[in-house]
């Protein structure tokens, strides 16, 4: 097969705009990551540490300089403690978001927050009910739900309530090892302490209090924002959308959302479709208003409510140079610092609305829970009245977008299976789906744009492999046509007739990147189903392109919860033997799933197979 | 012919250039790769305690290079075009008859061949690896009359303006 290298981007509206920025004189992510090349080779291998001021230390990989900071950690040393500290942070986003998420929802409930109604009441009884607040009908007690899951932060005794979703064989193995998380903040909290100078100094000990943290966050923080954002603003089912920057539209007012909270976006998305608005917009020359999304912002209401995305993490400052954007409205994590130069190119006003996310170069447009309806109003007539600044010669947009079908909850699955997971399980059982994926993850330009993401993604279906998907590797499917049920046509036959008959794709997007918690509850379903563990089943995960410290968090938690999965960029572990062979091997002993590196998407692909036919065969399923 | 001609002030000591070099003489010329390779750097970056400072040495590759002249096994030879100062290591005895008269320090010993290592100014890159990977631009690599030429032109600039001060 024919491998065209592309070496920025696969994707030909990434392309265009990344030309136009040329001849522009922009610079972009892409032109900034060569003139760090080549990078810092003790920082790719995770063996620097300024963890105090008797440093910064560095450890020699090849042996002839230093081998011992002043302190005397060794390489094994620093770079496990440095991998803790990733962990911390991701899971200190996820936790942070879903503590926001759980404060909308408690002054909705407490009536402060007028503008945000329970949406799923449904969701809220059963959420309700693993809490055990038994008497939620009354007034109130939604506030009682919200008071004891944010005690799941602070707590002191006992775990995590949401771990106990584990399968009960995956539940034994972290009690085992003692890592089942206690309070979500604690553990966070826990990393820090135990990476400061002198505190813990054994490679294995400090990984497993990365799991730990990781666990903390995928069956924690991740899955009640994932919960209540589905209380508060509904349980994503499926829906036709569009993916790429040809969602963009020449004639009206273009708004896009980025970022990942859907507290404000979701608001805006309303004030976007209030007719004053509209009315204000035709009174100002465009047609309309065209609210589009990016990162995990995007993915939120496109789930909910089909809006379309303009692109993934890479294309956020290709976004503003179309010169079509008349806000680009941005809440936390994953949003470019470069974003208010570029827009400050352009008549594009760049409105940061965090409390916690300043930005150089924003308009600041705080967000507060109890105007939320009114600052969302404001934001929107910024917008509008800035379609006026728009300089039309300037406006390029690709035309490229590509038909998406978005939207399935775990909620979404089951009822599209017929209210059980069995006719999926039976499916894999008789083998005409060879095992689920998940795949997931950021951009990074370290790899070419999407390459990872979709080549990954088309070799597993190709191979009878059932795909989810959340995050930017969703936006990347999105775009590449993989998400339209006849992408079927692409899957290998089996899959092929089970998309077919079922009329869905065959790669399922499940949401953001918080939404991998939805994912760990399939895959507990169907464990629980089977009577195995997690790690028994023929199921992976994939990070092609992955950057951000959150990833380093969902990975430790994926692995954790028993899940084989593929790193397309590598981490900085290398730079330890001791820390590379914990990760690669050893936690395969411990938690049954371990991590492998492999850069070339059809080598990771391959990797993925083997590991599912390798589970099929101990489950004495056909190969 | 180009040299690589070092500006000490600016070296912040991130040795990022050390690895660059090891790993351009590795077999793979891949950071990742090399961990299980063990490749030797062949310049290093000194410190100097005295004054707080960090200098990159390596091979000045010498006009007259005593190196050159002292080997008894004719390994090291200097080629009469580029200048740079070439070793041999099949024919190398390891005797440090090299390391005793280089001036400045930079023959160091291959552990595993049992014979000097010295830069050889990586014959494969264009841009040597140590000076692409600088990013402070300590090391600069390029014709030492532009160099002089630049670093002349930017005294005089000095002068001249110390000179018009004075006058004014
Ligand atoms: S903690 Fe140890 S290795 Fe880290 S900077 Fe301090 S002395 Fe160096
Ligand atoms: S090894 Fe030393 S003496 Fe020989 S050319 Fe290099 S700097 Fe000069
Ligand atoms: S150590 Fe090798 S290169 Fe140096 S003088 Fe002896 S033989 Fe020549
Ligand atoms: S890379 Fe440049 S700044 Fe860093 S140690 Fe080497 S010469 Fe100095």
């Amino acid at each position: 097969m024919e491998r065209k290298p592309a070496t920025e981007s696969i994707d030909p509206a990434a392309t265009r705009m990344l030309r136009e920025a040329r001849r522009a004189g922009l610079e972009t992510a892409w032109d900034r990551f060569k003139k760090q090349q080549p990078q810092c080779g003790f920082g790719q291998l995770g063996i620097c540490c300024r963890n105090c001021n008797m440093g910064p230390c560095r450890i020699d990989p090849f042996g002839e300089g230093p081998d011992k900071g002043v302190c005397g950690a060794t390489a094994d040393i620093i770079v496990a403690r440095n991998l803790l500290r990733m962990i911390a942070a991701g899971a200190a986003a996820h936790a942070d978001h879903a503590r926001d998420a759980i404060i909308v929802f408690k002054e909705a409930a407490e009536g402060k927050a007028s503008s945000y109604k329970i949406k799923d009441e449904a969701k809220l009884r059963a959420l309700a009910a693993e809490y055990n607040i038994s008497s939620w009908e009354e007034r109130g007690d939604a506030a009682d739900l919200a008071n004891a899951m944010l005690s799941d932060f602070g707590r002191q005794e006992g775990y995590v309530t949401l771990t106990r979703r584990a399968p009960e064989k995956r539940r034994k193995i972290w009690e085992g090892l003692g890592i089942i998380p206690r309070g979500i903040d604690r553990e966070i909290v826990e990393c820090m302490h135990r990476t400061h100078m002198g505190v813990d100094n054994e490679p294995l000990h400090i990984l497993l209090q990365g799991l730990r943290t990781g666990i903390a966050d995928g069956w924690g923080a991740s899955m009640i924002a994932t919960e209540v954002q589905d209380i508060l603003f509904g349980t994503p089912s499926p829906r036709k959308s569009e993916a790429n920057l040809g969602v963009l539209k020449e004639d009206e007012v273009n708004i896009i959302v980025h970022g990942h909270e859907p507290i404000l976006s979701e608001m805006i998305v309303e004030a976007a479709s209030d007719p004053e608005m509209i009315q204000l917009a035709k009174s100002l020359g465009a047609k309309g208003i065209n609210v589009a999304g990016i990162c995990c912002t995007g993915n939120e209401v496109l789930m909910r409510h089909g809006i379309p995305v303009a692109g993934n993490f890479l294309q956020q400052e290709l976004a503003v140079i179309t010169g079509a954007v008349d806000a680009m409205v941005v809440d936390v994590q994953c949003i470019m610092p470069s974003l208010g130069g570029l827009a400050a190119c352009y008549h594009t006003k760049f409105i940061s609305t965090s409390p916690k996310a300043e930005f150089p170069g924003a308009l600041r447009m705080e967000f507060s829970e109890e105007r939320a309806a009114e600052i969302a109003r404001e934001i929107v007539r910024t917008a509008v009245e800035n379609y006026r600044n728009r300089d039309m010669s300037r406006v390029i947009i690709p035309r490229e977008k590509s038909e998406c079908m978005v939207g399935f909850s775990v909620e979404a699955i089951l009822n599209a299976l017929g209210g059980t997971p069995q006719p999926l399980i039976d499916a894999i059982v008789n083998g005409s789906i060879k095992g689920i994926a998940a795949v997931v993850g950021c951009n990074n330009p370290k790899v070419p744009h999407d390459h990872g993401h979709v080549n990954l993604v088309r070799e597993l279906i190709r191979n009878n492999v059932l795909v989810v998907t959340t995050g930017c590797n969703a936006i990347a499917c999105a775009k590449a046509g993989l998400l339209r049920p006849a992408a079927a046509k692409e899957a290998g036959d089996g899959l092929r007739g089970v998309c077919e008959s079922l009329g869905i794709p065959p790669v399922l997007h499940m949401g953001s990147c918080v939404d991998i918690s939805r994912i760990l509850v399939v895959a507990a379903a169907i464990a629980n189903r089977l009577g195995v563990d997690m790690s028994d089943l023929p199921v992976a995960g994939a990070a092609p392109e992955w950057m951000s410290e959150k990833a380093v968090s969902i990975g430790a938690y994926v692995v954790a919860s028993g899940v084989f999965t593929v790193l397309g960029t590598v981490p900085p572990v290398l730079g330890s033997p001791v820390v590379t062979r914990i990760l690669t091997k050893d936690l395969g002993d411990a938690v049954g799933a371990t991590f492998a590196v492999e850069p070339d998407p059809f080598k990771a692909a391959r990797l993925i197979t083997d590991h599912i036919e390798s589970k099929r065969k101990a489950l004495g399923l056909k190969v | 012919m180009k040299e690589i001609l070092v500006r000490p002030e600016r070296c912040v000591g991130c040795r990022s250039c050390e690895i660059a070099c090891a790993v351009e003489h590795s077999q793979s010329r891949d950071l990742f790769k090399a961990l299980s390779e063990m490749p030797q750097k062949r310049l290093y970056v000194e410190h100097v305690p005295e004054h707080s400072l960090a200098v990159p040495m390596l091979c000045r590759h010498c006009e007259d290079a005593p190196c050159v002249g002292v080997c008894p096994t004719g390994a090291l030879t200097q080629d009469s075009l580029t200048g740079v100062v070439r070793h041999n290591r099949d024919l190398c005895i390891g005797c440090w008859t090299c390391a005793s008269v280089c001036t400045y320090g930079v023959i160091g010993r291959d552990r595993r061949a049992r014979a000097a290592i010295k830069c050889d100014r990586c014959p494969d890159r264009e841009i040597p690896a140590c000076v692409a990977a600088c990013p402070t631009r300590a090391l600069i690599y390029g014709e030492v009359e532009e160099v002089s030429g630049a670093r002349r032109a930017a005294s005089a600039l000095k002068l001249a303006q110390g000179v018009a001060a004075s006058s004014r």
